[in-house]
């Protein structure tokens, strides 16, 4: 099992109530006899529950879908989402696959380091950020780009990949999504097709 | 350039409510009960007509994929899985249905679970594509609350359930046995064909797994009708599709066009041209990061389908333009894809895993001119042990753009390996 010795494990886990409701709801998406289908999302409640993925929450999860741990291991270990010890309160994760890398990815690694003072891998001092690099994250046409929790940050620069950093820290929500004037991903310079939605777009981002 | 009035992702940019009173107003659930009423076997009949070819990057029909489930509904039950995992660089297509037209997702869920016996669709998206999930949930909330889906879908009488199952990072999940594994609660690791899963996929069961995209543009082409779909597009790679214009162009966007329209067309309507126009254009990986690239000459005359691409050495797969302007340097593209492949190789067949490795490291020699002339070769000869030995797909997908790369660009590689050797000869 990969859980490193220097990492404090809580000795249980257990749902909370809200959770305990969300339990069944994902159970019940999944036939009976194949309720280990429900491991994944139960892991990622948990993990959401608790900010990481501990060893008494596997076990925990393990024990209620009725499969060994090493099963459950198995799957926390395969896949990259869940974080095996405890991270910051905001993961920031730049894609530098080909698409951001090619519309500058590094400049904006380069200033989540600056701005963060971390390197990648690291967690800021005050637990409040995680810097990592991801691989492609499916936004290629608004690239370079980075997730932050459940968000996505597009079309950035160094400015606007600094400017949300800071809303973060200064405990804001920035707003998701373009840091352009750009509503998602039409041509930032207006429509070339759906002529009848000119009007509507227009009205949403502004501009001409 | 494809009409305004034949488009069928008429919300792409979700500049309009993508929601129940949008979507209807768009003609989505507009007579879905008289489509069921065709039959099943009409139904796979007028897909395999429509001649669609799947969205997912293979290209296999896909009323013929629905044509080899069991035509009866034995002691298994039948499901439709939808493959929404989408990670394959430069991919970002299945995104914008799922939060913008999740309507169209949802409809054609239903009516191919209905043509293939199917009364559920497990739907896998992606995890890090949280928002998206919420978006399509709540269109499955909406037409569960409107009694399109559920016990009495569309009042046909037919039960129809719709689950949404989040992925947590494996690209490997796109693949169809491997995202059938998670699913059951497993690593994503690749089964072993035959049997395939219309005989045994997920729970056992009969299976057909369809890309977002076959499956989201089903319901326009049976109310429109199969010839309308096939009268778009060349012969053998009909319909409109889905395209991703990414890296250096203008203006980069998602667009829906026909299949066939011309590359450089594509780029310079949509795409808003090269940056610093075609002559300073490199390169092109026309169909995700799998495909092999295309030199400036061929993108030039090529024409984005299945069949003018595969002549070209390439293929369509997701229809995922990158472009590369003159400033990129092209060994250095390459090898952040082998990287790529390295770290979502699952492990489980040796070439692959070990291969993929072999692979990056040499890249990244060959990047930087630390290597002999002859690796090349040797890089090359290690792509073929790679290549059609492995259970699944992926070995091929990190082996083709090396390949490509040492097909279009061997002079370039060559030029680094020469230019550290005289500069350390020089040196000493």
């Amino acid at each position: 099992m990969m859980v490193s010795t220097d990492i404090q494990q809580p000795d249980s886990f257990a749902f909370s109530a809200e959770n305990t409701e969300a339990v069944e709801t994902i159970r019940a998406k999944y036939p009976e006899d194949w309720q280990a289908s429900a491991v994944m999302p139960l892991l990622d409640l948990a993990q959401r529950q608790e900010g990481w993925l501990s060893r008494a929450a596997m076990d925990h999860i393990a024990g209620m879908l009725d499969m060994p741990p090493i099963r459950v291991y198995e799957v926390a270990t395969f896949y990259t989402m869940y974080n095996l010890k405890p991270i910051g309160k905001h993961h920031v994760e730049v894609c530098t696959n080909l698409p951001c890398w090619l519309r500058g990815s590094d400049a904006i690694m380069s200033a989540c380091k600056k701005s963060l003072g971390v390197e990648e891998g690291q967690t800021t001092e005050d637990g409040m950020f995680t810097l990592s690099h991801a691989e492609c994250l499916g936004a290629c046409v608004n690239a370079p780009m980075m997730q932050i929790g459940d968000d996505y940050y597009e079309d950035l620069d160094e400015e606007s990949t600094m400017a949300v950093l800071s809303e973060l820290k200064a405990g804001k929500a920035p707003k998701p999504g373009s840091q352009i004037n750009r509503f998602t991903c039409e041509p930032e310079t207006g429509l070339t097709s759906l002529e009848s939605q000119k009007d509507m777009l227009r009205a949403k981002v502004g501009g001409d | 350039m494809l009409k305004d009035q034949d488009r069928i992702f008429t919300n792409l940019y979700g500049i309009d409510d993508p929601f129940i009173e949008g979507a209807k107003k768009r003609g989505d659930w507009d007579g879905t009960k008289k489509i069921l009423e065709q039959g099943r076997e009409q139904l796979v009949e007028n897909v395999k007509a429509s001649g669609l070819r799947g969205r997912g990057g293979a290209g296999f029909s896909t009323g013929m994929k629905w044509s080899f489930m069991p035509k009866e509904v034995g002691d298994r039950p039948h499901y439709l899985v939808i493959n929404a995992d989408e990670g394959e660089p430069g991919t970002c297509k299945d995104r914008e249905i799922m939060r913008h037209d999740p309507h169209k997702l949802v409809e054609g869920a239903l009516i191919g679970s209905f043509a293939m016996g199917a009364h559920a669709a497990y739907c896998y998206v992606r995890g890090e594509f949280y928002r998206e999930t919420e978006a399509l949930q709540r269109a499955v909330d909406e037409a569960y609350e409107a009694g399109l889906i559920g016990e009495d879908a569309c009042g046909t009488g037919y039960k129809f359930d719709f689950y949404i199952h989040r992925g947590m990072g494996a690209y490997i999940c796109g693949e169809e046995s491997a995202l059938i594994e998670s699913l059951e609660g497993k690593k994503g690791q690749p089964r072993m064909k035959p049997p395939f899963p219309a005989n045994v996929g997920l729970y056992g069961s009969p299976t057909t797994v369809n890309n977002v995209e076959s499956i989201a543009v089903i319901p326009e082409i049976l109310r429109r009708g199969p010839e309308w779909f096939a009268g778009l597009g060349k012969p053998n790679n009909v319909g409109t599709k889905l395209f991703n214009l990414s890296g250096h162009v203008n203006t980069p966007c998602t667009v829906e066009e026909e299949m066939g329209i011309p590359l450089k067309e594509l780029i310079e309507k949509h795409g808003g041209g090269v940056r610093g126009g075609w002559d300073n254009l490199l390169a092109i990986i026309p169909g995700g990061a799998s495909v092999p690239i295309l030199t400036k000459e061929q993108s030039a005359t090529v024409t984005m389908d299945f069949d003018a691409l595969k002549e070209q050495g390439s293929g369509l797969g997701t229809a995922a333009v990158m472009v590369m302007d003159t400033s990129t340097d092209v060994v250095r593209a390459i090898t952040r894809l082998s990287a790529f492949y390295k770290h979502e190789s699952c492990g489980q067949c040796t070439p692959c895993r070990e291969g993929t490795g072999w692979m990056w490291r040499m890249m990244e020699r060959i990047c930087i001119g630390d290597a002999r002339i002859d690796e090349i070769d040797l890089l090359e000869e290690v792509t073929r042990q790679v290549e059609g030995h492995t259970i699944c797909a992926l070995g091929d997908a990190a082996a083709w753009p090396i390949q490509g790369l040492i097909r279009a660009f061997r002079p370039e590689m060559e030029r680094r390996i020469t230019s550290r050797q005289s500069g350390s000869t020089e040196a000493a």
